[in-house]
């Protein structure tokens, strides 16, 4: 095992913001900030839809303004297009069955020492390691 | 109010996520890639969103009710079940396939990148026959 590419103070404040905006959204609105579910209803159901989509927009814009601070943002995905097919359906048909992803679970869940959040964290930390070893991408 | 704080904690998280390197598949499969390039970087962005989110989260929930909307909205369920498994399962299948989970493939729209887009279309159909295959049980 080598250590590459580590960007430990660029991630930790990123993780800071995330965790502070996910307080936001907690104290203001009430709601856990686990994307899987706020993209999911967004769809399936009525109930709070346009907060919802405007979270999702504030998703977008996000990235958006940091460009305009005139900063290059890296993003490399050179998967086959199959791969980002499967991929997609699957992290799509997973988070929705088991009710969160990253954010909801590995973030908010483990946060409120949820015990289903620590095994889902677990199970998908383990299932993504194991597929990158396959894979070998 | 509760429409500007939605799109308001979406824009933080959207900048966590580009200032943590979330956005970048090939970071995040640098995170799985334990056995060989190792980049663990991700843990820490774990690690900052959980020690801001965690501690003021259970702070904050002292209070009755949140600022602008009714009532907390929290999961309360406690159960590990099979669909917990399967789905995180998958999910972990998925992000280790593309590098991408729901929140960073939101953010990344503004990339303009077609494999993103793929990825985003195929999530929102795993959403919605998760759903199905939820509602059936």
């Amino acid at each position: 095992m080598n250590i590459i590419n580590f960007t430990p103070v660029s991630a930790f404040v990123g993780g800071s913001l995330i965790g502070f905006a996910a307080f936001l959204f907690f104290a203001f609105n009430g709601r856990i900030a686990g994307v899987s579910s706020i993209a999911s209803n967004s769809i399936i159901k009525n109930e709070n839809r346009f907060d919802n989509i405007l979270f999702l927009l504030g998703l977008i814009i996000g990235p958006i303004l940091y460009s305009l601070s005139g900063k290059e943002i890296e993003s490399v995905l050179t998967n086959s297009l199959p791969l980002i097919i499967i991929g997609g359906l699957l992290v799509g048909i997973g988070t929705k069955i088991g009710n969160g992803c990253t954010s909801g679970h590995g973030v908010c869940g483990v946060s409120r020492f949820s015990i289903r959040s620590i095994v889902a964290t677990i199970a998908f930390i383990i299932t993504g390691v194991i597929t990158v070893l396959i894979f070998g991408i | 109010m509760l429409k500007l704080s939605s799109l308001i904690s979406g824009i933080i998280f959207g900048l966590g996520l580009t200032i943590s390197g979330m956005v970048n598949p090939e970071k995040v499969l640098g995170f799985l890639n334990i056995f060989d390039a190792w980049d663990p970087s991700l843990m820490f962005v774990m690690i900052g969103a959980i020690l801001i989110f965690s501690p003021l989260h259970f702070i904050f929930k002292r209070k009755s009710r949140p600022i602008f909307a009714k009532n907390f909205v929290v999961p309360s369920n406690n159960n590990i079940d099979k669909n917990l498994i399967i789905g995180a399962v998958m999910f972990g299948a998925g992000w280790g396939l593309s590098g991408l989970c729901p929140g960073p493939a939101i953010s990344s729209i503004s990339f303009l990148n077609t494999s993103v887009y793929l990825f985003v279309l195929f999530m929102f159909l795993g959403f919605y026959l998760g759903n199905i295959i939820q509602s059936r049980k």
